[in-house]
């Protein structure tokens, strides 16, 4: 596990990246001609797409790697926690409560608003009174949760009259289909200085992992820091679910995959996660517009590769890389 | 070094530590013993800074505890907590890297300095040669070894150990208390362990205190606190204690209960 490899790995990761998104230009129905891809319409709003990939992928992966090191567990991620639902019920709500048109801060900040109740709620119920947050009570307090808070944004979605909610279904499917620069203008920054303190203070989660007492015992503010990583977990979930809507498992399918190649020490983690994602997203999302003469919703993509995957962790606990 | 103020302690409304008074010199060993549930495990959270104390109060170096900063107090104090685990597949230098973090700033990275002293402490919990394999890979003994070296490199003048052998063969306990107590001897580390097992308290420590219900039983030397008749009166167990014939420690003798 050296630092050569690190580099190694790291270069790999960007080449494939930009690999990603030159094919992510050309892929789709439409095939654009070389001499008109400056003034393209069409390429214009791929770039858009592109772009929105990125800030999702990165911000959905790098939230579950934050998730995984705080809760000490593999199989945490935004959507199986719940905290997307969250995000979703916050961004339909304002929705239908007219936030979208007052603004374009409406619906990120009831999304990120509704990522960080959720968090602290599925928190509260999975803990036990000496304090452990066992993988079971874990994954059922977030499941149950994300189910409830997926009625409520259904019974909104079915009652309401208002026109835009014939987007909303859409938009909860996961898309990333980018009419403007809009959704980018809010999401880049806060998935960005999310990405920032994540790899600043990557060390932190590395003693997170061991933790929390003894995290304590080589002088981590614990409490300070889950809160603060619980809090940019949910702003990257709040912005990314604004933008594109419930796209699910990236942040468990990524994180694992990374892991296996450059271990887990969040340094290199971080980052790797965050190129990982992006690139991870382009490729689906490339995929999901061109398999079929109809566009397939993006979340479906991810949740169909996802859920088997996640079985797949939930099976094999004597994985050396973890557990 | 540490001084224990008619400490009393506890989760929610119900105390398990009640008015214990204790002071440990430097470069003592120490050993908490007691029946399970008697407060042991509690008392040293209290003394490690996680747990705040519902009365009383415990001094380092004649400054209350509470008013030294976290990462201060890790840079003078290390601990190891009972099955201390990391499933992640950090290799074995990664963690003892990790014992760096109080001498680091928050978004610090480690320098050649830290490098050295992880290498030091590895040198000294006798992990060196496994520094580069993986924490999940390795047997229990070498594990708890790892951690030890990881608490080394925070270069603590005191070392608090809970139940550090418990999960460990005979061969492993032996060579992991020889080493925390070859430290102790040659550093003048001070350390404050947790035992279970009486014998090897008896050996290991220069003093002992007996808790029993949360309270101070007996605090003294081996000899004074391991009788029979005090271990009796506490473990509910029908016990002779003799001399060891090769260290002239107390040496507990169980026997089987009369009829079955």
């Amino acid at each position: 596990m050296n630092v050569r490899r690190g580099w190694a790995v790291f270069v790999v990761l960007l080449i494939l990246l930009l690999g990603a998104c030159a094919l992510s230009l050309f892929a789709g129905p439409s095939w654009v001609p070389l001499s008109e891809i400056a003034e393209s319409p069409i390429v214009r709003m791929r770039i858009a797409r592109i772009l929105l990939a990125i800030i999702a992928g990165a911000g959905l992966a790098v939230s579950g790697v934050i998730f995984q090191a705080l809760l000490r567990n593999p199989l945490a991620e935004p959507y199986v926690l719940g905290v997307s639902s969250g995000a979703g019920l916050g961004a339909a709500a304002a929705i239908v409560l007219g936030l979208s048109g007052s603004g374009v801060w409406g619906v990120p900040a009831l999304a990120f608003a509704g990522a960080l109740c959720t968090i602290f709620l599925v928190y509260a119920l999975a803990r036990t009174s000496s304090g452990a947050v066992p993988v079971p009570t874990l994954l059922l307090s977030g499941v149950i949760v994300g189910a409830v808070l997926s009625s409520i944004l259904m019974f909104i979605v079915s009652t309401s009259e208002s026109e835009k909610l014939h987007n909303v279904m859409w938009w909860l499917l996961g898309s990333l289909q980018a009419l403007d620069w809009r959704p980018l203008e809010i999401s880049a920054p806060a998935v960005a200085a999310g990405l920032l303190i994540a790899i600043l203070l990557s060390r932190d989660l590395n003693l997170m992992t061991l933790g929390e007492e003894p995290a304590a015992h080589l002088g981590l503010n614990v409490e300070q820091t889950k809160k603060l990583f619980f809090l940019v977990a949910s702003l990257m979930t709040g912005a990314t679910v604004a933008a594109c809507g419930l796209i699910g498992f990236v942040g468990l399918i990524v994180p694992h995959i990374v892991r296996l190649i450059i271990g887990p020490d969040h340094r290199r983690l971080v980052p790797a996660s965050a190129l990982a994602g992006a690139t991870f997203l382009i490729l689906a999302d490339s995929f999901a517009r061109s398999v079929l003469s109809v566009e397939i919703p993006i979340g479906v993509v991810t949740a169909f590769l996802g859920g088997p995957f996640f079985l797949f962790i939930l099976r094999r606990r004597t994985s050396p890389y973890w557990r | 070094m540490l001084s224990l103020k008619n400490v009393s302690a506890g989760y929610g409304k119900k105390l398990v530590v009640r008015d214990v008074t204790m002071r440990v010199p430097e470069g003592e060993f120490v050993g908490l013993i007691g029946p399970n549930g008697s407060g042991k495990t509690t008392l040293l959270r209290v003394i490690s800074g996680v747990l705040a104390p519902s009365e009383g109060e415990v001094l380092l170096r004649d400054a209350p505890l509470r008013t030294i900063g976290k990462r201060r107090l890790a840079q003078m104090m290390a601990c190891l907590p009972q099955e201390l685990a990391s499933d992640m597949a950090f290799t074995v230098r990664e963690i003892v890297l990790m014992g760096r973090s109080p001498h680091l700033s928050r978004i610090g990275r480690e320098t050649r300095k830290d490098s050295e002293a992880a290498e030091k402490a590895m040198a000294l919990a006798d992990v060196a040669d496994i520094a580069d394999r993986f924490m999940t890979e390795i047997s229990g003994g070498e594990r708890q070894r790892a951690f030890i070296a990881m608490c080394l490199a925070q270069e603590p003048q005191i070392l608090l150990l809970d139940e550090p052998t418990s999960h460990l063969d005979v061969g492993h306990q032996l060579s992991l208390l020889d080493l925390v107590k070859r430290l102790n001897r040659r550093t003048g580390m001070t350390v404050v362990a947790v035992f279970h097992d009486l014998n090897l308290a008896a050996e290991y420590c220069d003093r002992l205190l007996l808790l029993h219900q949360g309270r101070a039983e007996a605090l003294g030397s081996p000899q004074e606190v391991l009788t029979a008749e005090i271990i009796q009166r506490v473990y509910q167990a029908k016990v002779l204690t003799e001399p060891n014939l090769v260290s002239g420690k107390p040496h507990i003798v169980i026997s089987a209960g009369a009829d079955y």
